[in-house]
Order: C-alpha cells, then sequence, then structure tokens
C-alpha cells in the first residue's frame, strides 16, 4: 500500500512509517464518531410539554364544571386567561413584573458572586471545610420564609430586608455545588493538570473549575430556585410603598377577594419560574454535549 | 531461575545521565514500596520497567515526576520530566488542540504561538485534522495519542510513560509502538516506559529493568540489542521475551512460597 517515495537513504524506515501512517489513518476514520442528527428535536421537546400543560387546563376546567366552589371563588381556565391577556396590556402589570424580575436578577447575581467565592475559598481549606461546611448544607435545609422576621427587624420593610433572605436562601446552594463538583473532580485530571506544570490558583483555573463546572451549574440552578421562592416570599411580607410587585398585586387580590387576578398571577409567576429554568437547563445541556456526557 | 545474566554493559560515556536514582527508597506507612534502587538512564535512551503488580513501577515514576519524594535517597532529573498516565486524561471541556496547548498556556506561551505548537504536536501523532474534536469524540487510541501530543507540549526531555497503551487493542498498541519509537527517535527523548508486557518492553526499550514486588527492588536488566525498527513479532524480540518472563515469573513465584 505505502508508496516509496524516498532518495534511497533509509528506504525500508520511510516506507514503514508511511505504512504506519496509512494504517492508523484507516483507523481514525473507522473511529471518528458520527454526528447524530438534528431537526425536529424542538417539536419532540415541545410537544409532551404542550400537552400536559392542556391536559392540567383540561383538569383544572373538569374541577370547576363539578361545582365544587362557585365560580367567583375558583374561576375556570378562560375568565383566567382573558384577565391575563387584559393585565397584559396594562403597564402596570408590567411594572410590577419588572420590579419582581429586577430584585429576584441583583439578588440572584449577588448571591452567586458571594456563593462561588465561598465555595471555592472552603472547598480549598480544610479548616474552613471542618468549620463552616456543615452549617452551609444546614442552612440549605432551612426554609428562608424563616429568617423574615429578623430580617423586617435588622433592614424595616425595604429592599435590603428581600435582599438580605435571598443572599440567605441563595449562597448556600450555590456554595454547595463549588463544593461538591470540587470534591468530584477526578483524582487523575488533577494529577494530569499538576504534571503539566499548573500549580495553585493554575490548577484550580485550568482544572479543577472547569471540571467542577456541572456541579457549579446545577448549584446555580438551585440557587435560582431558593432565590425566586425567597423572593415572592419577600414581596409578600414586605410590602414597599410605590414599588408595585408580583408579591403585592398577589396581596392585594387576595384582600379583593379577586381570585381571577389571582390565579392569573400566579400562572405568571410559574411562567417566569420555568422561562428561567429552561435557560439553566440549555446551559447545562451545552456543558454536557460538549464533554460528552449522556443527557438523559 | 534460569543461567540468562545478560547485564547492560555500562557504556563508557562520560554525559551525566538524563535520570539518576540512586539508593531510593519510599515507604507508605509500614508497606516498603521501594527499596535501595540505583538506577541511571542516559539521555535518549529507551528504558523500560517491568514487574509484577506491587512492584512500585508507578511510584518510581511518581518519584521521577516529582509528583512525590522519596522517603530516602536521592532522584536526579535533567531537566523536567512529564508522565503519561493508562488513560489519556484529557481536560474533557477543552478540543484536542486545546489539550495539546495547554502545558504551554500554563507556561505563558501567547495564543497564536501556542496554537500553532500545539497543530505542529497533533501533526507529529497523525491527528492534525482532529484538532477541533473533544476528547469524547475520539477512540481510545486516539485519545491516547492526543495525550503523548500533550505531553511532548511540555518540552521536557524526560517522558515518563505508566502503561501508556495498557488500555488498547493489540492492533492500535502495535501501530502506536511505531509512532512512539519514531517520535522518540526524531525529538531525541529521554523514555522510562513502565509495562507489565514484557513483549512490549523489548519491542520498544534499549534495556529491560525487572523489578520485583513488595518491596520493589533492581532484580535484573537486559540490553536489547535487536535493530531497530522493531516488530513485535521479531524472533530476536520474541527470545529476549521469553528470557525475562523466566525471570519475572520466577520472581511471581517466590511470592507464593
Amino acid at each position: 500500500m505505502a508508496v516509496d517515495t524516498t532518495t534511497g537513504t533509509s528506504t525500508g524506515t520511510a516506507s514503514r512509517a508511511s505504512e504506519v501512517h496509512a494504517q492508523l489513518r484507516g483507523l481514525d476514520s473507522l473511529d471518528a464518531a458520527d454526528g447524530a442528527p438534528r431537526g425536529r428535536r424542538l417539536w419532540e421537546a415541545a410537544w409532551p410539554k404542550l400537552a400536559a400543560a392542556g391536559l392540567a387546563l383540561l383538569a383544572w376546567q373538569g374541577v370547576v364544571w363539578s361545582g365544587w366552589k362557585p365560580s367567583y371563588l375558583l374561576p375556570g381556565p378562560g375568565p383566567v386567561l382573558a384577565e391575563l391577556g387584559r393585565q397584559g396590556t396594562t403597564p402596570e402589570f408590567w411594572t410590577a413584573i419588572g420590579i419582581t424580575m429586577t430584585r429576584g436578577l441583583v439578588g440572584f447575581a449577588i448571591s452567586a458572586v458571594v456563593g462561588l467565592a465561598l465555595g471555592v475559598v472552603v472547598a480549598k481549606s480544610k479548616v474552613l471545610r471542618s468549620a463552616i461546611g456543615s452549617m452551609i448544607t444546614g442552612l440549605q435545609t432551612m426554609p428562608s420564609i424563616a429568617w423574615f422576621p429578623l430580617a423586617i427587624l435588622l433592614f424595616q420593610l425595604s429592599e435590603q430586608a428581600i435582599l438580605f433572605v435571598i443572599l440567605i436562601g441563595a449562597v448556600p446552594s450555590i456554595a454547595n455545588g463549588v463544593i461538591t463538583g470540587v470534591d468530584y473532580v477526578p483524582g487523575l485530571l488533577v494529577r494530569a493538570g499538576r504534571n503539566l506544570g499548573a500549580r495553585g490558583l493554575a490548577l484550580y483555573r485550568h482544572v479543577v473549575l472547569p471540571a467542577a463546572l456541572p456541579s457549579i451549574t446545577s448549584g446555580l440552578k438551585q440557587g435560582w430556585a431558593f432565590a425566586w421562592r425567597s423572593l415572592l416570599a419577600g414581596e409578600l411580607l414586605v410590602a414597599i410603598a410605590n414599588r408595585p410587585s408580583l408579591g403585592v398585586f398577589l396581596t392585594q387580590s387576595r384582600e379583593l377577594q379577586d381570585t381571577t387576578y389571582m390565579i392569573a398571577l400566579m400562572i405568571t409567576i410559574l411562567v417566569i419560574g420555568i422561562a428561567v429554568d429552561a435557560v439553566f437547563a440549555a446551559v447545562d445541556r451545552g456543558i454536557r454535549a460538549r464533554r460528552g456526557v449522556a443527557t438523559r | 531461575m534460569t543461567a540468562l545474566t545478560l547485564q547492560a554493559p555500562a557504556p563508557e560515556q562520560t554525559v551525566a545521565p538524563a535520570v539518576r536514582l540512586e539508593g531510593v527508597t519510599k515507604r507508605f506507612g509500614a508497606v516498603l514500596a521501594l527499596d535501595g534502587i540505583d538506577l541511571d538512564v542516559q539521555p535518549g535512551e529507551f528504558v523500560c520497567l517491568v514487574g509484577a503488580s506491587g512492584c512500585g513501577k508507578s511510584t518510581l515514576l511518581n518519584l521521577v515526576s516529582r509528583l512525590d519524594k522519596p522517603s530516602t535517597g536521592t532522584v536526579e532529573v535533567a531537566g523536567r520530566a512529564t508522565l503519561m498516565f493508562q488513560e489519556a486524561a484529557l481536560f474533557p471541556w477543552l478540543s484536542a488542540l486545546d489539550n495539546v496547548a495547554m502545558p504551554m498556556r500554563l507556561a505563558g506561551v501567547e495564543r497564536s504561538t501556542r496554537e500553532s505548537a500545539a497543530l505542529d504536536l497533533l501533526d507529529a501523532v497523525q491527528l492534525r485534522e482532529f484538532a477541533s474534536k473533544r476528547p469524547h469524540e475520539l477512540s481510545g487510541g486516539m485519545r491516547q495519542r492526543v495525550a503523548l501530543a500533550r505531553t511532548l507540549g511540555t518540552a521536557a526531555p524526560v517522558l515518563l510513560m505508566d502503561e501508556p497503551f495498557g488500555a488498547l487493542d493489540a492492533m492500535t498498541r502495535d501501530l502506536l509502538h511505531d509512532e512512539l519509537e519514531s517520535i522518540w527517535a526524531t525529538r531525541g527523548l529521554t523514555v522510562i516506559f513502565v509495562t507489565h508486557n514484557v513483549r512490549e518492553a523489548v519491542r520498544l526499550g534499549d534495556r529491560v529493568v525487572l523489578l520485583s514486588s513488595r518491596p520493589g527492588r533492581v532484580v535484573e536488566e537486559w540490553r536489547v540489542d535487536a535493530p531497530r525498527p522493531r516488530r513485535i513479532e521479531d524472533p530476536a524480540v520474541s527470545a529476549l521475551s521469553g528470557r525475562i518472563l523466566t525471570a519475572l515469573r520466577a520472581e511471581v513465584a517466590r511470592h507464593g512460597r
């Protein structure tokens, strides 16, 4: 197979080499992984979700039709969706969503910075780990709403009170994601990194943290869930004058016994939650796909 | 044990050895892993270490690569020594190119320089067209070649290999023997290659060193005089392999008593 092109000095060696290269190439092309075909993926991912939403609406309508509660207490999907459409045209509704989302994103961003830093520091230091490692896990299991009385006394009914509780809720999850991720970095990769000349911070930056990224992302995702819950709980308890928010509207709708409006707000909150989760899921899928970790 | 001492004649060189171990002992708690190892490896020499499980081969490589320190004795290495493992240990979040470029990145080489150098290294292991692939898209043999290219990227004159082809199929392994031999020759590397496979050791090495188990000691060593390039099925390779295997078996049997 191999074509001998040498000028006679080391003919045997050269033809041997090209023969070896030809065989390697053959094996490589046999081994190269094929890319899976795309297309239809979007629809395949979407239809079960749409079907589930449809079934949920149907079940809801069924309960309404059964006459279990009068319709002014439990309206059906029709009036609620109509109400949602009407609210969607009012600027107050969007202002409230804007304020709630801003609080959520700012709180989450600060939590992410604090949580990632805390996670790295605790993961690196044995002393800190034994000192506050279990406390972080403990904080994570404590319902953040239990912090509100204290937050209100410390910060009054203010943005800071809400922010404080968001941080308390989200930081432990995010820090724990980092710690778990660092713990599960394969020792072989760390050895390989050190062997290639990575020490101290460089080892963290180029090997440990990238290797821990999937766990860090799931910590962030969980952190967002805690932040979002704390935020809504906070908005129900901490109403600030001239600051309309989803939580404030929810409280108002209860006071006005306007369940149609209330459920419309709840659907809004649910949809926001699903949308943010979808972002995290997409990031997570991207990370896994790049590393060849099978998704589901 | 059969009488087959074919001690490597001490080459009459004045050059300083690339790697010198003198009276090296390594203890892990109560376990003595290495006991009084004396070993000189000349620059450009290809030395294979063989031995049964527990002979401290990997410990020895860790000492030479400075991932670990000897309990007593000295380890001297002229320049840097880098280690290659049985598993490729590639970074799964990086492409083949970025994996190969990593040691240069850590050394502070600027991007365009290190990327073209990494491409050249991938070329040396016949994987240039796979530069953008990630490790999971490559076969085991290809990953091991990327790992070899990455190790070469450290520009260390001494290459330590810990059963690098142990997990590969026979055909791929044969091809990688050829590939490694030519890279070793063209780059003038010093290689210490650890393996369970005696034939592989004879196929590749200038010298084969047999270590005993628990504790690891140098039992015997053989110079391989068969001309290169060799093939694993060459009669000369088979003959010497047979003799070394007999010695290895005797060494293993000693533990059964």
